[in-house]
């Protein structure tokens, strides 16, 4: 019986490691490329490392990298980090559910870490039909395979970054779109989540331009209010039909 | 930057970004909050995830570029018709990869 649940828990542990491997291939130029830069911008090795082992958020640590070089105060670095991070609310806000029963060691950890990423394919396991009491060890699992990876790849680009610094151009970045796609575009199932999507989109398009990765931010809410403001006027003409099933 | 000035900074980040990521998540499961806001959350996924691919499709170089040789676009428009049709996501991703790359090589792009 014992064993039997275990086993149970490590297949969801398991399944999350592998159903994150072809973000970790999307993320490690990155974290050879943060590695790298932040040593030629003058930052010492043990805080580059020591920044990804406790941040832990890429586009943050980038952008914090950036300013540093550009001799840009700390204060200043910190609320950039608070903006560039602004979209892990929506993350929280729409996990948080899924795990309210869970115990503060669980959340402690899933809070930490989470990134772009787990949230990407955690969201797909927690709303899929198969029912299961231990998907927040798929979690976990997707969870610890992303932070291990971007520990290993920090520690690669502080060592030997400087060879690798093409390593932007060599395509690897198109994994995570693939995998976003793969993971959003059967949740399309409605006019409403095809017009949040599409808002989302256009709205992330004209609002590229704007630093910090704000218009990322901007255009989710977007997306969110077009997708749900739509909803309430659909429900108003008909009866809405259920998109949990496929 | 000196050593105090980067522990500093480090404990800085970390304090702000796990805010952002930590209470929230621990407060939603607490409070009660009315059905209408699970509902406008259904569309987090979607709207981010999104919001996060568009411009890398469509602005590899930071501006809009609709060229048959922007690798991203027609890799993406691929992936998008294999999802749409099979729904499968480790079919998308290969087969997706696959035509990207293949596409790089033949555009030399």
């Amino acid at each position: 019986m014992f064993n039997h649940i275990n086993r149970t828990l490590w297949a969801e542990f398991a399944a999350g490691v592998r159903d994150t491997i072809p973000l970790l291939l999307g993320a490690a130029p990155f974290g050879v490329i943060f590695g790298a830069l932040a040593i030629t911008s003058g930052v010492n090795w043990w805080a580059a490392q020591g920044m990804s082992l406790f941040v832990f958020a890429g586009s943050s640590q980038f952008i914090a990298v950036g300013l540093i070089d550009q001799g840009v105060g700390l204060l200043l670095i910190v609320l950039t980090t608070l903006i560039v991070n602004l979209r892990h609310a929506l993350y929280s806000m729409s996990l948080g559910p899924y795990l309210k029963n869970l115990p503060q060691r669980w959340l402690l950890p899933l809070g930490f870490w989470l990134t772009d990423e787990t949230y990407a394919v955690t969201i797909r396991r927690f709303t899929s039909i198969e029912p299961s009491p231990h998907k927040h060890w798929y979690m976990l699992g997707s969870s610890v395979a992303m932070y291990t990876n971007w520990q290993l790849c920090t520690l690669i680009g502080i060592l030997i970054g400087s060879q690798v610094e093409d390593a932007k151009t060599w395509g690897l970045d198109f994994a995570m779109v693939v995998t976003f796609i793969g993971i959003v575009v059967p949740m399309i199932r409605s006019y409403p989540m095809l017009i949040s999507a599409l808002s989302a989109a256009i709205s992330a398009l004209l609002l590229n331009g704007i630093p910090n990765h704000l218009g990322l931010f901007a255009a989710s809410v977007i997306g969110i209010g077009a997708g749900a403001i739509s909803e309430r006027w659909n429900s108003q003409r008909q009866p809405v039909a259920e998109e949990i099933a496929p | 930057m000196t050593a105090v000035e980067q522990i500093l900074l480090i404990a800085g980040m970390t304090l702000v970004t796990f805010s952002i990521r930590y209470p929230i998540l621990v407060l939603v499961g607490r409070l009660n909050l009315p059905p209408s806001v699970f509902q406008t959350l259904r569309y987090v996924p979607v709207a981010v995830l999104t919001a996060i691919i568009a411009p890398i499709m469509l602005m590899p170089e930071n501006s809009l570029d609709l060229h048959p040789t922007n690798a991203y676009l027609v890799g993406g428009l691929g992936a998008i018709f294999i999802a749409a049709w099979k729904k499968k996501l480790l079919l998308t991703i290969t087969v997706g990869m696959a035509f990207f790359f293949a596409w790089r090589l033949i555009t030399g792009s």
